[in-house]
């Protein structure tokens, strides 16, 4: 960076210089816009957060039916809020590298089967107390037992025993598995005092932020924990605020009017729209989540591959990808997995190809329609991209026939019922964990039914191998393998889509999930 | 007060009793006929057969219907709403923060509807015919015309988004200021005004007419009285009791109907709480929570019957 570049950034930062004027002069040194805008935003990160004020985010995804129980979180709200009152064993950093937090240090034996958590000294649970291992271990034991009924669980079952001594808490695991610690970054593993086995919904952990007020389904405010470990890092507000607002109008309407600083699921429809809002910034960035029509391979008539490739073939994912999410996605290629995982790699891009799957098809010797089954809930747009898929497979002469269903009891009654529908999947945060959740053989929410007792191997040994090339490999072929002769129909991964007001500050991009992978409330400062 | 009225009244709040039994039976049987169960519903895509036959048993919804029903009768009326599933806590605690948080605004949406409503009928009958008539009517028919939300989202669009006078969402909580909650429920309340004023107007301007065409009131304007003081002093009082009768109905809409409005405005009353309940199969609350709904609408039909028989002494001796 030049020198006059740098003066300038730092100028704009403090105040001096307005922005416009510095682009302008950054354009007569040559540089173009983009990377302008990059250095003003990283002078302005350099500049530090500010301390002090109320941050607030209008969230969709709350109801009176939450708790605070780590275990029971399944929506935004709770997992938002939880980011801001909870803390962590271990944590994705936004470049989906491995950042320690009450686990100073994680180690593992060669055959990646007994893993070592070091205890990090020093960091206190709101109630005063210190954090000890016995506190990690049982936080690790509650998330095992069936009665917790936690979201963690399909995980922590793998774990045979937790043992903690001294500072170290032992982990033995059924199976090898390299991917322990991401698995430990789950949103449900919030360390709380003997692992909140006393009181599961007490709301006390070592977070940047104590629980002052708790209404399910109205608003959760939490205030500046003045002993925070690393308060330099989070907790730059002195009190942070959730309010629900389910309703994406009343959502968008909070923000213009400045009752809150943040929300996130902006529509994509309305993103044109709210980004003329003069002090509104849109944040979208791509995740692991993804929209998906699902095939049972085991049912007729999608037992035959040709008819499933033919499929494949006649969704025109360029289209669905422009009308439904308006641009703010990515085209999917059939396998769950993307640029947000760690050890992707690219595969060559599966087209719209009309004559192509009319081969396929007739290969397949299939007659008649193919019924699909939709619904609003499958994910937003979903009833429109069923009907472009019924119209781009109809130019391949494969018949598609649509059944709307209702959104009450869509997931109970159709997804992972019925043979062909519409659905969608958050995604994970490795792709050991995507395939062993939805498309190892055994798994309870194999949607697509693959039942391949070889890729079941390949998942095996992925997970118990450290070589990072030689796991890059086996998770292509992998890949290739779901690509081409798996249920999964991918048109589209789409993006997180969140919004801040004016004077939001230390936002920074996360692939993990939506609203900095919830951190955003606790990240964030207002800015004088 | 005479004894007959003080029978009658006996008579219609015994009446009202036996109706909401009926109806807390009537509840319990629909929510019976759910689809769906709530132990599946708890547990939800993870479900397991073991956990849900463990879950059932510890719900207790192995038991026969009838003895459910009574027990949960018996509790109802000692006040003991029981346990929300979903979330285990207290349902008679959770639901008193939030019913309150309905009648305040449901009182505020009735203090400036009511009596507007009345004047503006009032001032409709007086000025019948002419246009001043038809322009109450017409702006007071056009706002109930309009869905709720669409009348929501041009209160909002107009007074948070573009003056920013009040706030969009009307999120409030225990220990707000009197001032900022009232100002919270500002649009809320001017919506719901909106909704109900038409109903209310036509009815006190069509009750007033039909009396107005009687003798009684030829007579009292040929004795010289002005236009306001024949309606105010004859006509009004004889057609009190259809008014109270729609004013009554319209106070029930306020409380048992706002859930649109509550979702729009996030406002955190009855409503919002009773849908997300509804979603979560969650039961106890919702047989709670449509108990009240009757009990609030009865209670408001049986003041508005006592009401119009206490104002017309026609009904106070029934033939």
């Amino acid at each position: 960076m030049s020198n006059e570049l740098e003066y300038l950034s730092r100028r704009v930062a403090s105040g001096k210089l307005s922005r416009r004027d510095f682009l302008g002069r950054a354009a007569a040194l040559g540089v173009t816009a983009p990377f302008a805008n990059m250095l003003l935003s990283s002078a302005a990160r350099a500049e530090g957060p500010v301390k002090g004020g109320t941050l607030k985010a209008g969230l969709v995804g709350g109801e009176s039916t939450n708790s605070l129980d780590p275990a029971l979180m399944m929506t935004q709200v709770p997992f938002a809020f939880g980011k801001c009152w909870g803390e962590m064993i271990v944590e994705l950093s936004p470049e989906g590298k491995l950042e320690n937090r009450i686990a100073e240090e994680i180690g593992s034996s060669d055959d990646a089967k007994v893993w070592t958590l070091k205890i990090r000294d020093g960091v206190e649970f709101h109630n005063g107390k210190t954090v000890t291992a016995e506190d990690v271990a049982a936080t690790l034991e509650r998330h095992s037992d069936e009665k917790s009924k936690s979201g963690a669980l399909g995980y922590m079952k793998g774990i045979e025993t937790i043992k903690a001594s001294g500072k170290e808490v032992v982990l033995t695991l059924k199976e090898a598995n390299a991917d322990l610690p991401y698995l430990l970054s789950d949103y449900h593993l919030i360390v709380q005092p003997n692992g909140g086995k006393d009181k599961p919904d007490a709301g006390i952990s070592a977070g940047p932020y104590v629980v002052k007020t708790n209404e399910p389904g109205v608003r959760h405010v939490g205030e500046r924990f003045a002993n925070y470990w690393q308060g330099d890092k989070m907790g730059h507000a002195d009190q942070i605020e959730v309010v629900v607002i389910n309703d994406a109008t009343a959502r968008t309407a909070a923000l213009q009017g400045g009752q809150v600083n943040m929300i996130n699921r902006v529509e994509p429809k309305i993103v044109d729209l709210i980004k003329r809002v003069p002090g509104v910034t849109i944040r979208n960035h791509a995740g692991p989540g993804h929209y998906v029509f699902i095939m049972h391979c085991n049912t007729a008539p999608f037992d035959n591959n040709d008819l499933r490739m033919a499929l494949k073939l006649a969704i025109d994912r360029e289209e669905m990808l422009n009308k439904v999410l308006r641009g703010y996605g990515s085209l999917g290629n059939d396998f769950p997995i993307n640029s947000s995982y760690p050890l992707f790699t690219e595969i060559e891009q599966r087209k719209y190809d009309p004559d192509k799957a009319k081969f396929h098809y007739k290969k397949s010797g299939h007659d008649g329609t193919v019924l699909l089954r939709t619904s609003d809930v499958a994910f937003p747009g979903a009833v429109d991209a069923s009907q472009l898929f019924q119209q781009s497979a109809a130019k391949a002469g494969i018949k598609i026939e649509i059944k709307r269903e209702p959104g009450d009891g869509y997931w109970n009654e159709v997804w992972n019922k019925q043979p062909f529908c519409a659905s969608y999947w958050g995604g994970r945060s490795t792709q050991d964990q995507m395939y062993s959740t939805a498309y190892l053989s055994t798994a309870d929410w194999n949607d697509t039914r693959f039942k391949r007792p070889d890729f079941d191997k390949m998942v095996l040994a992925a997970r118990a191998e450290l070589d990072e090339a030689k796991r890059k490999q086996m998770y292509h072929d992998m890949a290739v393998l779901v690509r081409d002769e798996g249920g999964l129909i991918l048109p589209m991964f789409n993006q997180f889509i969140d919004a801040t007001g004016a004077k939001v500050g230390g936002w920074v991009d996360d692939p993990h999930q939506e609203l900095m992978n919830g951190y955003a409330l606790a990240k964030c400062w207002l800015e004088a | 007060m005479s004894s007959p009225i003080l029978k009658l009244i006996a008579q219609r709040v015994a009446l009202g009793i036996v109706l909401l039994l009926a109806v807390s039976v009537l509840i319990f049987a629909g929510t019976q006929i759910l689809p769906g169960d709530v132990a599946q519903a708890i547990l939800g895509q993870s479900a397991t057969p073991e956990s849900l036959a463990n879950l059932r048993e510890q719900l207790g919804l192995n038991q026969p219907a009838y003895i459910r029903y009574f027990h949960w009768l018996g509790g109802a009326l000692t006040g003991d709403l029981g346990t929300a599933m979903s979330s285990g806590q207290d349902i008679a605690t959770s639901i008193k923060g939030r019913l309150w948080n309905t009648l305040f605004l449901a009182f505020w949406a009735a203090v400036v509807a009511v009596p507007l409503a009345i004047i503006l009928g009032l001032i409709a009958v007086r000025y019948r015919n002419g246009w001043v008539d038809k322009l109450i009517s017409g702006l007071a028919l056009a706002s109930t015309s309009f869905p709720e939300f669409f009348i929501g989202y041009v209160l909002v669009f107009f007074f948070a988004v573009k003056y920013q006078w009040f706030p969009a969402i009307s999120t409030v909580y225990d220990g707000m200021p009197f001032g900022e909650r009232i100002q919270a429920i500002a649009l809320p309340a001017a919506a719901l005004t909106l909704v109900v004023l038409a109903h209310m107007m036509r009815m006190t301007r069509a009750a007033i007419l039909n009396v107005m065409q009687s003798a009684y009131v030829e007579t009292a304007e040929l004795k010289g009285l002005s236009a306001f003081n024949v309606i105010r002093k004859h006509a009004f009082p004889n057609a009190i009791a259809p008014i109270i009768n729609v004013v009554m109905l319209n106070l029930a809409y306020l409380i048992v109907g706002v859930v649109v409005v509550e979702v729009i405005f996030v406002y955190p009353g009855m409503g919002q709480y009773l849908v997300d309940h509804v979603t979560k199969r969650d039961v106890p609350v919702v047989q709670a929570v449509g108990l009240i709904f009757a009990a609030v609408y009865i209670t408001l039909n049986i003041i508005a019957d006592i009401g119009a028989i206490v104002a017309n002494p026609r009904l106070r001796h029934p033939k």
